[in-house]
């Protein structure tokens, strides 16, 4: 019915992939046996396999690793030694090499994703070094610095890889195999959370994501990749020696990446055939050459952000169709419900201390299912605070949250996303290297909704809270070319999307003009009524009246009033706090 | 024991140069939040200026210093102008890529130049040192610490006690407040720029007559000035200084009693296990982001 729900079929590619596959093998029998040829297209064909794990990991997670080549060595090295010196098999070797270099980069990532990106570049640059110290160093395993030569290529099933065409048609085989698999990457669940932790990681938490976990992935499957193109490569050139695998390697590796394209595997095809012919072409400039490179890089991040094949992307995005045909509606507005009595979010002497500022300081609060709960007060009163503290974001001084039943004080924030809390940002906080609807997807992938494992009805949910926002016709257009107010939508179906039991709106209404406004109270009254818990921080009192059951109003961090709509507006403490002191007038 | 107190002594030396281009570094990452990776090759062109004025143009020693750090501070801006400036707006990322992408451009740019033969440089003083007890005190690892030790009192005068340092410490605590209350914050960005590049310069030079003047005598040193500001804590002056006091030690004493082709390993070990242990280093990384 629509391009997108047909994307989500599984198998998606597949014909395409079996046709380049044929391609491939037919290229690999039509090419020059002779080695300069074969040796330029086997480089290629290999590298690119490592390049496209940088894709997975730097293009959609937008983690700097510096040290593919050291996974490509290891890779290498595997099946190098197991063939050479223990008689393995290739292929059992190439399992090892491609086994350790996966473990070595979950190990990596365990020990520094969980900080900033710069650590991973870091740290990746340190394994690169070391790896190469263990390569030149530790001869009784690895040969040293004279490398390792003789290594034999596969039989498999009685047919001999053996001949330089047959094996080469083996890596272009491969490599369209891996390609095929990262581009479906960027479209599965899998890839939508890595690119939504690439573009916000705090949102990305918020919306269910496993931040931290979602990062290790992408980089253990990165060094993974490398391993592959790596052991391929030892096979294709039969020797190899530390010199190949070492940081410079790394950082060739990285500009094919990101002159190709970081956003897409293609991207990483385009690049690496152009670097690594180009050298061949540009034998002139000796000396020169990694000089220029190293301007290129510069170049390319000024000139071409998004690569050769970003062009591309952006010429196929302008074609891309809109999205008709029937959509059901949100299964929550079919729902009945208003205020019941049983609590859902209980609060119990929250307090947030930054050094010695007291942004929370004891705060009780209890939120009834079903209600519209608003919680007020002046600028720097702990508001979002407050919020933050709720969602996971901070971690509280002291005090209890539960949420459902549940005690989540010490929940990480995708942890209470999975519970049911879903909430929007004061300052937008969209994915904004995605759709619009891809954003809203992530939203509705949470783990546990009712929808979550069936793709299909991810987009039809995604499309169902885009239709109540009334963006669907904005489906298909990157969210950053959205008005300001129109992402804030998209920030509310994203977390419609997820089917929440409580959704906490942080400011919705902070710069949007007078129109927008009277548009999102129309918005938020037709959610009214529908059992959903809503929980809602503004400063607009016309729009906080005409929605709210209850009010809650905070001042330096405590809570000054607590009920009623009418009884706290009227409550002199209330007044005091935002008209100020009767006597600071006089004064 | 003898034997400790002469690493000792040699590792602080040592240790001195990692402290010194790991302030650079976190002074960067202060104002203008940039994880330069072209920080070693700024010691690397330091050293091969100096190269340039006394080996080439027999300048005298002193001066030729002085002239290669006052050009090094112009070199800094001319690295802001082409790493930082163009890619200011667009995070972090694209910065640290470019400066890679630079630092591979400088060295290779003085290969073609100089090319692959280490050059080599004489000491600051002709006397070979002193010996103090048990321990002989080379004269150039003496130079490197006595000359750290003022850079550190010299910054920290400047920062705390000149109206350039208050303008330049607010400029690392909130860009937006201070350019509101006046301060050329972009000006800001650039002195810094050209103060991390003097200090690396310094830095190249004070240890060139140890190391040799090479092409790739920056990349490891900026690596383990990197590695030096993790084991302080990310964004800690005094981190920095120690966590490159800590480095130099524990490298020297690791390839005397135990492994001398995997000197550099120990470095980067350390680091590992920092990561694991102690992610926020010895200082603690204050790094929030407001939601």
């Amino acid at each position: 019915m629509s391009v997108d729900l047909a994307s989500a079929r599984t198998g998606r590619g597949a014909p395409q992939a079996a046709l380049a596959c044929a391609l491939a093998i037919g290229f690999a029998y039509l090419a020059p046996a002779d080695g300069y040829y074969l040796n330029i297209f086997m480089q290629a064909a290999t590298y690119a396999i490592a390049v496209t794990g940088l894709v997975i990991v730097l293009g959609y997670c937008g983690q700097i690793s510096i040290a593919q080549a050291a996974f490509f060595g290891i890779g290498a090295y595997g099946v190098a030694i197991g063939t050479v010196d223990f008689g393995l098999d290739f292929f059992t070797s190439m399992a090892l090499g491609v086994g350790a270099s996966g473990l070595l980069g979950l190990i990596l990532g365990l020990g520094s994703l969980r900080l900033g990106g710069h650590y991973l570049a870091m740290v990746t640059i340190s394994f690169q070094q070391i790896m190469t110290l263990f390569a030149t160093n530790w001869i009784s395993f690895t040969h040293g610095p004279d490398g390792i030569k003789n290594i034999p290529r596969p039989d498999l099933f009685g047919f001999s890889f053996e001949p330089g065409n047959a094996f080469l048609g083996l890596c272009l085989v491969i490599l369209v195999l891996v390609t095929w698999f990262i581009w479906r990457l960027k479209t599965s669940r899998l890839g939508r959370a890595m690119q939504a932790v690439r573009d916000n990681e705090l949102a990305a938490g918020t919306c269910g994501i496993d931040v931290f976990g979602t990062k290790v992935i992408a980089f253990g499957l990165s060094a993974v990749v490398g391993g592959i193109g790596g052991a391929l490569f030892a096979g294709g050139f039969r020797y190899i020696s530390p010199d190949q695998f070492s940081f410079g390697e790394s950082i060739v590796l990285l500009t094919m990446a990101l002159l190709g394209g970081v956003q897409s595997p293609f991207g990483a095809l385009v690049g690496t055939s152009l670097l690594v012919v180009l050298p061949e072409w540009l034998r002139f400039l000796k000396q020169v050459y990694l000089a220029v490179y190293g301007a290129a890089v510069i170049l390319i991040m000024v000139f071409l952000p998004d690569g050769l094949w970003g062009i591309v992307l952006d010429r196929l995005r302008l074609r891309a169709k809109s999205i008709d045909g029937a959509v059901p509606r949100l299964p929550l507005l079919a729902e009945r419900g208003t205020e019941s009595t049983e609590i859902v979010l209980e609060v119990k002497g929250l307090a947030k201390h930054f050094g010695g500022l007291k942004a929370l300081d004891g705060v009780d609060l209890s939120v009834r299912r079903g209600s519209v709960h608003a919680l007020i007060g002046p600028n720097g009163s702990g508001k979002t605070t407050f919020i933050n503290v709720i969602t996971g974001l901070y971690r509280p001084t002291a005090g209890t949250v539960r949420f459902a039943g549940a005690d989540i004080t010490h929940d990480q924030p995708h942890q209470r996303n999975h519970a049911g809390l879903a909430r929007t940002f004061q300052n937008i906080r969209v994915f904004r290297g995605m759709t619009v609807l891809e954003n809203v997807m992530v939203g509705a992938e949470r783990k546990g909704n009712d929808i979550a494992e069936n793709p299909t009805k991810v987009v039809e949910r995604a499309l169902a809270a885009l239709d109540f926002v009334g963006l669907r016709g904005d489906a298909h257009r990157l969210v950053g070319a959205l008005s300001y107010g129109h992402q804030r939508y998209v920030e509310i179906a994203r977390a419609l999307a997820a089917s929440p039991k409580t959704l906490l709106l942080d400011e919705p209404a902070a710069g949007l003009n007078l129109t927008e406004k009277q548009e999102l109270g129309a918005l938020l009254r037709r959610l009214k009524g529908h059992g959903l818990t809503i929980m809602i921080i503004d400063h607009d009192m016309n729009l906080v009246e005409q929605v709210a059951d209850h009010i809650t109003v905070l001042n330096f961090g405590r809570r000054i009033a607590d009920g009623l709509p009418a009884d706290v507006l009227s409550h002199p403490d209330v007044i005091a706090a935002y008209l100020g002191e009767p006597r600071n007038e006089a004064a | 024991m003898a034997i400790f107190l002469q690493l000792l002594f040699t590792g602080l030396g040592i240790g001195a140069i990692y402290a010194l281009v790991a302030l650079g570094f976190v002074l960067l990452i202060r104002a203008a939040s940039v994880v330069n990776f072209g920080q070693g090759q700024f010691s690397m062109v330091g050293a091969y200026l100096l190269v340039v004025f006394f080996n080439v143009l027999e300048v005298p020693y002193i001066v030729s210093m002085i002239i290669s750090v006052v050009l090094m501070a112009g070199f800094g801006v001319l690295f802001a102008g082409a790493t930082y400036w163009p890619l200011r707006h667009r995070g972090g990322l694209p910065v640290i890529i470019s400066t890679i992408g630079a630092s591979i451009f400088l060295e290779n740019i003085v290969l073609v130049l100089y090319g692959p033969s280490p050059e080599v440089l004489p000491g600051l003083f002709d006397e070979p040192g002193i010996q103090l007890g048990q321990v002989f005190m080379d004269s150039q690892y003496l130079s490197i610490l006595v000359s750290a030790a003022l850079l550190v009192v010299l910054q920290y005068v400047i920062f705390e006690k000149t109206l350039l340092g208050k303008k330049l410490q607010a400029t690392s605590q909130d860009k937006e407040m201070a350019s509101l209350l006046g301060i050329p914050v972009a000006l800001m960005i650039l002195i810094t720029f050209a103060y991390s590049s003097m200090l690396g310069g310094l830095a190249g030079m004070l240890v060139a007559p140890i190391l040799f003047v090479s092409v790739g005598m920056g990349g490891l040193i900026a690596l383990k000035a990197f590695a030096a500001n993790i084991i302080g804590g990310y964004g800690s002056i005094p981190g920095a200084i120690l966590g490159g006091l800590a480095l130099g030690v524990v490298e020297t004493l690791g390839a005397s009693y135990i492994s001398v082709p995997y000197k550099d390993a120990f470095a980067f070990a350390m680091l590992l296990a920092f990561l694991m242990v102690r992610p926020q280093g010895l200082f603690g990384e204050k790094i929030s982001e407001k939601a």
